[in-house]
């Protein structure tokens, strides 16, 4: 795909923690988007600049050590290369690092794709006292090196100015250049025991048309070789005598390894690392070095053994009060008012009333609104996740905390994640879930991402709070104490089943990871990453969103009432409005100014100035507020002042209607409110509610809690909203949700109801939004419906448990939980030990080398 | 001896990597070789990874993959 003249594509690779992303953005600056590679989760990103009037499309692969088929990412990576064909690729080196990097640069080269390095971190490698004799260099890997720093933008203009000659001479007409092009970056001598072997392989791989016209065949020879369990399935696909070919490499790597003591793949990956060594030491010249760097003063305290778990724990609380205390009180409420008003707006503009407005609004607009309200929070999560990813914190994480999570199938890497979710209380999952990203360990990853959900989010803590209020009235810290614990455990052994079970087979990758020098974080990087994922959030949600809400919005509101009962609740209104005029008197002035279409209007302005009333604090704003109602209708004024006009007339008429019209307004809203409840009731939901009844009985749940457990799907702030509708908080009473649910459950309801429903709802599925930022990460449907459906069967069957072993056994909530936690906290013990035992025997019996290759 | 029997603050060189597959690939790739200098930092706090200098640059390893690393203590 070398394309036209006019546009070229670029391929920008790069070991991890090269400083490849800042090149990227210094490259492209603001033209980038994101995608994913088809049918993985591996990151795409693609940017684009203009250089001598051609459009260059950069494309950065996944940060790799190396080029083998072992990894997702590197796979990926050499297959962009080999099948999409890059005019150029560009490998961004730390210069600090500079053996290490030139490994990948070798493998790079092998794939014959024009290359130019990216020789970044410049400032870094000078005060290590590293000096690079850049021509040199140059000279020895016989390609351009173009000096930078990727967060100053220093050299970014040589880079596209050497990425551009060199595409150029790619796309030369002339066959002989392009010939010698390629020729130039094939050659790694790789000495006298293996070249032999690679000629005589070349050569009956060149036999081949289909391979010999698509790949590089020393590069075919090489992989060979290295025993590349991708390159013999290409072999296995492509060529006509394949058995043929197989079975001469196999003999080839037998006959080395008899020969040399030690497997070719050894031998390749050696010699590699010779010549790297030559490399650096022709090319770099080292001054005074540091004896000990800064990273190494920090490490000495972020990884001691009492020091480090104490910052960790610093760490992360600082990141939950931020984002949860900070942003979850303080911002989000603020730019929750924002929200509002625009609610408002929205909800002037649609009609007045009529199933169209209550789709649009209660159904979408809440619905899209309810998530909304968390992304200030997202936004300075992701800010400060950011800035702990640039920093090289991350790694350390993962290095102290590795040990406590391993023996449950998960990683160092999952602490993040986990702790995002809420392992504390009050955490979200769509973070949390977003955050495996940076796991490498697939198995690990996939059994983060099926258990952050079972961490407590903010939205299932308001209905704990709600129970207990209601039941555990003397026990409140400890309930909510127990329940993080509870969830924690759970959590874990559900990860350590998984894991051994239908994860079984993902591919885990070995804990080898890199503890990154500590660097400063670019403003413009975080934010620009931030912002990013934030709008990933949003892309991926609303649509979503607006489908559900519109699914859960019809299930609750059809088939609605039937005639008979719309034509009761009509017929009473009618009769209290009826009642009200009479009251008023005939000779009442104000009688003709609320007849017929006046009444509703006043309605409606009543319940504005009642709204506002009780938003007004200070006497200054009251009165502010008293003018400006006055102002649009004087008549209407007096009577919802009390029958005082501003001027304190008094006006007994007005007053007179203000007692009636309140009786009626408190009748009219009990009607409206019985009547939705019955619509409810009735609903699709509600049957839906009751048909689960026998079963769900088995736990305590009553069609009311199916109905609202259902409704949490979409959001699980819908949970306790939806009670308030069930249990018909109705203005009229001005009680709470906890006073009425207390009434209405207080002689079928005992704590041991409310302890097996909290425990459902800990457990019970991940909301809409969650589970598509499941489909994004684990990029499958199958994966997302089974972190659906399993939550559910495993909290019936411990909400169960928990219901019918109290009542059995008659025994208090506070006894059933002890109980209960003890039992968790026995199994959890057996799985660690499992687990460990488990790693100990994979220890003892590691892979030997001699079988692994042969 | 092997990689994950050395004590903290000590240097050893690799004799051989004895380990195939994704660990012995990935120690090879990342320049465990035989001949290579290696610095054992610290133990993490629950003494699983071990935090390595190799070829200037840091790295984490758990036991078990340290197991396989031939070493000499220097």
């Amino acid at each position: 795909m070398t394309g036209s003249s006019s546009e070229i594509i670029v391929a920008l690779a790069g070991q991890p923690n090269s400083g490849k992303s800042t090149i990227f953005n210094a490259l492209t600056g603001a033209r980038q988007h994101v995608a994913n590679y088809p049918g993985i989760t591996v990151e795409k990103k693609m940017g684009t600049y203009r250089f001598d009037g051609r459009k260059t499309v950069v494309v950065d692969l996944p940060g790799t050590y190396s080029l083998t088929s072992y990894t997702q990412e590197e796979r990926v990576s050499r297959d962009f290369l080999i099948h999409e064909k890059p005019a150029a690729v560009v490998d961004v080196v730390d210069a600090s690092n500079l053996e290490r990097n030139l490994y990948l640069v070798f493998q790079l080269a092998e794939m014959g794709i024009p290359m130019v390095v990216g020789l970044n971190m410049m400032d870094v490698a000078r005060q290590r006292g590293l000096r690079i004799d850049i021509e040199q260099l140059s000279l020895e890997l016989d390609m351009p090196v173009v000096p930078t720093i990727g967060n100053k933008g220093v050299g970014i203009k040589e880079l596209r100015e050497a990425i551009n000659q060199i595409s150029k001479d790619g796309d030369s007409t002339s066959a002989t250049k392009r010939a010698d092009l390629r020729q130039r970056f094939l050659r790694l001598d790789y000495g006298a025991a293996l070249e032999p072997v690679l000629g005589r392989l070349e050569k009956r791989l060149s036999e081949d048309v289909t391979l010999a016209t698509r790949y590089p065949l020393r590069w075919l020879a090489l992989k060979l070789m290295e025993n590349d369990s991708e390159v013999q399935r290409l072999v296995r696909e492509h060529a006509t005598n394949k058995e043929n070919i197989l079975s001469s490499v196999a003999r080839e790597r037998e006959v080395f390894q008899a020969e040399h003591g030690e497997a070719s793949e050894q031998a390749i990956a050696i010699r590699r690392y010779q010549v790297a060594g030559e490399i650096v030491e022709h090319c770099v010249k080292r001054g005074k070095e540091e004896h000990r760097t800064l990273t190494d003063r920090i490490d000495q305290v972020v990884c001691h053994r009492v020091a480090g778990p104490i910052f960790l724990g610093g760490v992360l609380f600082l990141l939950y009060y931020l984002t949860m205390k900070i942003g979850g009180e303080h911002i989000a409420p603020w730019a929750w008012k924002y929200w509002t008003m625009l609610r408002d707006v929205i909800a002037g503009i649609l009609p007045a009333e009529g199933l169209i407005r209550s789709l649009l609004l209660s159904g979408i607009v809440d619905g899209v609104f309810a998530i909304m309200n968390y992304l200030p929070i997202f936004l300075i999560l992701f800010l400060l996740i950011a800035i702990l990813e640039d920093s090289g914190y991350m790694a350390r994480v993962a290095f102290i905390m590795d040990r406590a999570l391993r023996a449950f199938g998960l990683h160092g890497q999952s602490t993040l994640p986990m702790i995002l979710g809420g392992v504390v209380v009050g955490g979200c999952a769509i973070p949390g879930v977003m955050a495996t990203r940076a796991m490498k360990d697939q198995k690990a990853r996939m059994t983060t991402i099926m258990i952050v959900p079972l961490m407590n989010c903010m939205a299932k803590v308001p209905l704990y709070v709600l129970l207990v209020s209601i039941f555990f009235k003397e026990h409140q810290a400890i309930m909510l104490w127990f329940m993080s614990l509870i969830t924690l455990g759970v959590a874990l052994i559900v990860a350590s089943v998984l894991s051994r079970t239908v994860l079984k087979r993902q591919e885990s990758e070995p804990f080898i990871l890199e503890m990154p020098p500590y660097h400063l974080p670019t403003i413009t990087g975080v934010i620009r990453r931030a912002v990013e994922r934030t709008w990933l959030f949003v892309k991926k949600v609303i649509t979503i969103i607006v489908a559900v809400a519109i699914v859960v919005w019809i299930f609750i509101t059809f088939p609605g009432l039937s005639k008979e009962r719309t034509a009761y609740y009509d017929a009473q209104a009618e009769e209290a409005t009826n009642a009200f005029m009479k009251k008023l008197g005939k000779n009442n002035p104000y009688a003709k100014l609320l007849a017929g279409t006046g009444l509703k209007e006043f309605g409606q302005y009543w319940d504005r100035y009642k709204k506002k009333k009780m938003g007004a604090r200070s006497k200054e704003e009251k009165d502010a507020l008293n003018e400006k109602f006055s102002r649009e209708h004087p008549e209407f004024f007096k009577i919802v002042n009390k029958g005082k006009g501003l001027d304190g007339k008094k006006d007994k008429y007005a007053k007179k209607v203000y007692t009636a019209y309140k009786r009626l307004d408190k009748t009219l809203k009990r009607l409206d409110t019985a009547r939705r409840k019955e619509t409810v009731h009735v609903s699709f939901a509600g049957r839906f509610g009751r048909f689960l009844e026998p079963v769900s009985q088995w736990a305590g749940f009553d069609w009311k809690i199916n109905i609202a457990l259902a409704s949490s799907f979409a959001a699980k702030e819908n949970l306790v909203a939806t009670l308030g509708t069930i249990y018909s908080v109705g203005e009229e009473s001005g009680d709470t949700l906890a006073v009425t649910m207390a009434k209405d459950t207080a002689q079928s309801w005992t704590p041991v109801h409310a302890l097996a429903l909290m425990l459902f709802v800990a457990l019970f599925p991940p909301c809409i939004a969650t589970l598509i930022m499941v489909r994004v990460e684990t990029g499958s449907t199958k994966w997302m419906l089974f972190a659906a459906t399993y939550p559910i069967i495993l909290g019936f069957i411990i909400a169960v448990i928990v219901f019918q072993g109290g009542q059995l056994l008659g025994l208090t909530a506070l006894q059933v939980m002890t109980l209960f936690s003890l039992f968790v906290f026995t199994i959890l013990a057996a799985t660690y030990f499992v687990g460990e035992r488990a790693a100990l025997k994979k220890q003892k019996t590691f892979q030997p080398l001699d079988h692994a290759t042969t | 001896m092997t990689l994950d029997e050395m004590k903290p603050g000590n240097e050893c060189r690799i004799v051989k990597v004895n380990m195939g597959g994704v660990v012995g690939q990935r120690l090879l790739d990342m320049g465990f070789m035989p001949g290579t200098t290696i610095s054992v930092i610290r133990n993490a706090p629950l003494m699983d990874p071990i935090d390595v200098k190799v070829k200037g640059y840091m790295l984490a390893l758990r036991r078990s993959e340290a197991k396989g690393v031939e070493v000499t203590s220097l």
